[in-house]
């Protein structure tokens, strides 16, 4: 019996052991998952802080871009501005040489016009203007008679022999144009003409003293190359019926007057002879 | 800046002086004007030139025969020529090159058309 009791009470001792470890088992476990528990809140944590910080640095990044955007569109404002103002440069440039060209132009005709005082001379820098400033083949310096009203041709170019040698004032186109004063300009392409006609010039000038005149230039061909009148052609236009009238006007007076000087000193040598 | 000597070669004092007035553009050039080809002829034996500018219908002797004198004289035969004309046609222009001339400009000239040709032929840029 006291074996019997003695054993029961052993095998109470080991199940008292055995659930002894099994608490201390248990709280171990507990331990750990407490640890676990809180691993996992650390890196919820984490996890949620990373996104944030993530959300900003790209935001940051967008608006980066979005500045970047802004000054590539506005550079590219700027460059087509600049090329734009480059156009209008270039263009004002080719604008300026042609102009430079027309003054040119011009001052050597109108230097040239009143460099002599001698008649044939102001005669043939006229030819010359026409011809080489102009570009015309075929052309007529015509001076007006105010005693016969008549036109006649005192210098040309080109022309063949049936040219007119004078013209009736108001007779014909040159004549018109002397009358009235009013320059000529045959309308179409000088160019396209099938032969040349002495009675319809492609352009007539009056040579006026203001509203004077004294002699026409009329054109009848152009140069094989000239393909049709400039404007620097009808300032030149403009120009000679000012400047060339002058020109012949004060060098045919100053012509006569050194013919008459020379009479009265003939006279006065004679007389003193006496 | 490099100093250049040209020879405007014209009857025309209009012309001279327009040439002139065009070539003044160049920075560094010397210009020097003859009447007609024996008037050039006399300059050309007088000082070097970079390159003569001709007429060519001028009195005495004319821009075609200047040319082909120029192109024979061992002297000179390397200076560039220009002939500036109121013969546009073409077989003007290939009778003018072909005797030795390196442009042929008809007249009326555009002075920028004169020295977009001069400066090509100074190997110039501008």
């Amino acid at each position: 019996m006291d074996k019997e009791a003695s054993s029961i009470s052993k095998k109470v001792e080991e199940f008292l052991q055995v659930f002894k470890k099994g608490e201390e088992f248990t709280q171990e476990l507990l331990k750990e998952n407490e640890k676990l528990r809180y691993k996992v809140a650390q890196l919820e944590e984490l996890t949620k802080f990373s996104g944030r910080d993530g959300d900003v640095k790209l935001h940051t990044l967008e608006e980066r871009i979005k500045i970047l955007e802004d000054e590539n569109k506005s550079l590219l404002g700027r460059f087509r501005q600049v090329e734009e103002e480059n156009k209008d440069f270039a263009n004002r440039y080719v604008e300026v040489e042609s102009e430079n060209n027309n003054l040119a132009n011009l001052y050597v005709a109108s230097y040239q016009l009143h460099s002599t005082l001698d008649f044939n001379e102001s005669l043939k820098i006229i030819l010359e203007i026409v011809m080489n400033l102009i570009g015309a083949e075929e052309f007529s310096i015509t001076m007006l008679d105010e005693k016969t009203n008549e036109l006649s041709i005192v210098a040309q170019e080109g022309m063949g022999p049936e040219a007119r040698a004078s013209i009736k004032l108001g007779e014909g186109i040159i004549g018109k144009a002397a009358k009235s004063g009013e320059a000529y300009y045959r309308e179409g392409d000088p160019t396209n003409l099938k032969g040349v006609d002495y009675t319809h010039p492609l352009v007539c000038i009056p040579l006026k003293i203001k509203e004077h005149v004294i002699g026409v230039i009329a054109i009848y061909k152009l140069l094989v190359q000239k393909q049709a009148f400039s404007n620097v052609d009808y300032e030149l236009f403009s120009m000679l019926a000012g400047h060339a009238a002058t020109a012949i006007f004060s060098s045919k007076l100053y012509s006569q007057s050194e013919r008459k000087l020379t009479t009265i000193q003939s006279f006065l040598d004679l007389l003193k002879e006496k | 800046m490099p100093d250049y000597n040209f020879l405007v070669v014209e009857d025309s004092p209009t012309m001279r002086q327009l040439i002139s007035f065009a070539l003044k553009r160049i920075p560094g050039s010397r210009i020097v004007e003859a009447n007609d080809g024996i008037d050039a002829l006399k300059k050309l034996s007088a000082q070097k030139f970079d390159v003569i500018l001709t007429d060519i219908n001028m009195p005495i002797m004319d821009g075609l025969k200047l040319v082909s004198m120029v192109r024979n004289d061992p002297a000179h035969k390397t200076i560039p020529i220009i002939i500036i004309t109121t013969e546009g046609a073409e077989e003007d222009r290939k009778r003018g090159l072909a005797l030795g001339a390196n442009a042929y400009i008809a007249k009326p000239i555009q002075t920028a058309d004169l020295l977009t040709v001069v400066n090509e032929i100074l190997g110039n840029k501008s």
